[in-house]
């Protein structure tokens, strides 16, 4: 197995299990509980930089990626209370917001490398093939864990906040912490994929953690169909490999980011999974039909 | 009788309009009371500031004895309240069952690390049966909420809110909206879930519904209560008739 796979293909794959980690994690918020954020690729920074200059100080890479979770899972709870005050377009800016903020910070802070990032730090010796192999893991990992949370009171009790924030007020539900649960919990798997990417490459900035990212990410959401966990996979995957497989798409990655993000909103509001599922019931119909 | 909710010198200031003036009325343990008044007459907002969703300027709402002014929503109807919203508000993703089983599993969403580790719904889909069957809409039970006509949607609202074991079920104009039959059929229903023993407090424009089922009324007009007690005393005050009719139709107390 190891030799049908030369180094770059590795590093696809790597790449791909991380963003579906990345737009897992934001499913988990947008999708399963109904809070938007344009920010999300800071706490993946956050992760990344977390545990990066903790393994420059020596600590292990997993000690390291934990610490890098927890840092974005806190941070994911002041977010969170944010969105317990704003709600749909101002949770939408203010969480723009974080991304700039994370920038800034980065860059003007010489222990994280400012506007040069850091880089040459220690990797874990774990080699690219088995590295590879525990990013899959960890993405399968994320999805039975969202699929878990789904099948949960909880994933109900966020589809109904989703839906209608007042109602579930009305029946009990104490929205607050349910949202800032949603956000704990997704941060701290967007820090996790920082992690997972920062020791996989070889060198970080705070641009790899922007604004564009971060749309980036939510383009994937949106076009896997928001709260769908396979559809948000697998369009992880397809959206990080097409721009890497086609130069032209490499190249105008945030123009076809936007305006896939644009023709799904307009066109295909429940994304790839909505449109299988309005595609199944169009055979169904039609086998109905003749039989 | 024991009192379970009371509204003590309930005051509600908006931008300097005063739209609740020392409005004060408590409800029995099983009572059925009808809210009234004419339109702005402050019945919305009385309700709302029972909820949690208004907040008063001054003050008290208590529920069995204890003060829930200071409460969030949530935590007045985890002590015992329960509201059938008047636009009916269903949760479009989930069908009608789910809709009335996810509010009877209120025990299983106090605390989100419990919802967590929780996955059975048993016990809430036999109890939403038994709901849907009260409400005697059971024949709609899995169907999608986007497809059910309105009466049905108004049946669901008052199931749901049945769902969470209140104390006292307040009702937001569960008629409006329904035909004169529907409102009729509505109405039994509400009469007969008080006659089983459940509180209720009922606010409705459909006065010949209110006057049917209601034994006693509470009357608001321009934010202050002008009437209570049982309803063919009340409706009989020449001040109720005149806020009502708005034709001066009153004797003394009108003219005065």
């Amino acid at each position: 197995m190891e030799d049908l796979l030369n180094a770059y293909d590795m590093s696809l794959i790597r790449t791909a299990a991380v963003m579906v980690i990345m737009a897992l994690s934001l499913n988990l918020i947008t999708g399963f509980c109904g809070q938007i954020s344009l920010g999300h690729a800071a706490f993946m920074g956050v992760g990344a930089y977390t545990s990066v200059v903790l393994s420059i100080n020596g600590v292990d890479f997993i000690l390291g990626t934990l610490a890098g979770m927890a840092l974005a899972g806190i941070l994911g709870i002041l977010v969170g209370l944010t969105s317990l005050r704003v709600r749909h377009d101002f949770l939408a800016i203010t969480t723009m917001g974080i991304v700039f903020l994370f920038s800034g910070i980065v860059e003007q802070s010489s222990f994280l490398g400012d506007t040069d990032g850091l880089s040459g730090y220690p990797h874990p010796a774990y080699g690219d093939f088995a590295y590879m192999v525990m990013t899959i893991l960890l993405a399968i990992a994320v999805m039975l864990l969202s699929i878990y949370i789904r099948r949960s009171w909880m994933g109900a009790t966020f589809k109904s906040i989703g839906d209608d924030e007042d109602t579930a007020r009305i029946l009990g539900i104490d929205v607050s912490l349910y949202k800032l649960a949603a956000f704990v919990m997704g941060t701290s798997l967007a820090g996790l994929a920082g992690s997972l990417y920062a020791h996989q490459t070889t060198i970080i900035q705070a641009e790899n953690f922007g604004f564009i990212e971060s749309i980036t990410v939510l383009s994937m959401v949106v076009f896997g169909g928001v709260g769908s966990i396979a559809g948000v996979t697998v369009a992880a995957i397809v959206l990080t490999l097409l721009p890497l497989w086609s130069q032209f798409i490499g190249d105008y990655k945030l123009l076809f980011y936007g305006g896939l993000l644009f023709l799904m909103m307009r066109f295909a509001p429940y994304g790839l999974a909505g449109i299988v599922v309005r595609l199944q019931r169009l055979v169904f119909r039609r086998t109905g039909d003749t039989g | 009788m024991t009192t379970v909710l009371e509204v003590r010198d309930l005051r509600v200031v908006f931008g300097g309009v005063t739209a609740v003036d020392g409005v004060s009325f408590s409800v029995d343990d099983g009572q059925l009371l009808g809210l009234i008044g004419p339109n702005g007459a402050g019945k919305t907002t009385v309700m709302r500031s029972i909820t949690g969703i208004v907040r008063p300027t001054s003050g008290n709402i208590l529920l069995d004895g204890q003060r829930v002014t200071g409460l969030p929503i949530h935590r007045r109807m985890r002590r015992g309240l329960a509201l059938s919203q008047q636009l009916v508000r269903p949760f479009r993703e989930m069908s009608v069952i789910e809709n009335v089983a996810f509010a009877a599993g209120y025990r299983k969403t106090g605390n989100p690390l419990k919802s967590l580790v929780t996955f059975d719904w048993t016990q809430e889909r036999a109890r939403a049966t038994e709901l849907l069957a009260m409400v005697e809409i059971s024949s709609y039970a899995d169907a999608d909420t986007g497809s059910v006509p309105l009466g049905v949607l108004k049946r669901l609202e008052v199931a749901r809110a049945l769902a969470l074991d209140p104390k006292v079920l307040l009702l937001d104009e569960p008629l409006a909206g329904l035909n004169s039959n529907e409102a009729v059929t509505l109405g039994d229903t509400i009469k007969r879930l008080n006659g089983d023993g459940l509180t209720v407090v009922l606010i409705e424009h459909n006065l010949g519904e209110v006057m049917r089922i209601c034994p006693r009324l509470v009357v608001l007009d321009n934010g202050r209560k002008i009437g209570d007690g049982p309803a063919q005393e009340v409706m009989a005050d020449p001040d109720v008739r005149a806020a009502y009719l708005g034709t001066g139709a009153g004797g003394s107390h009108a003219a005065a």
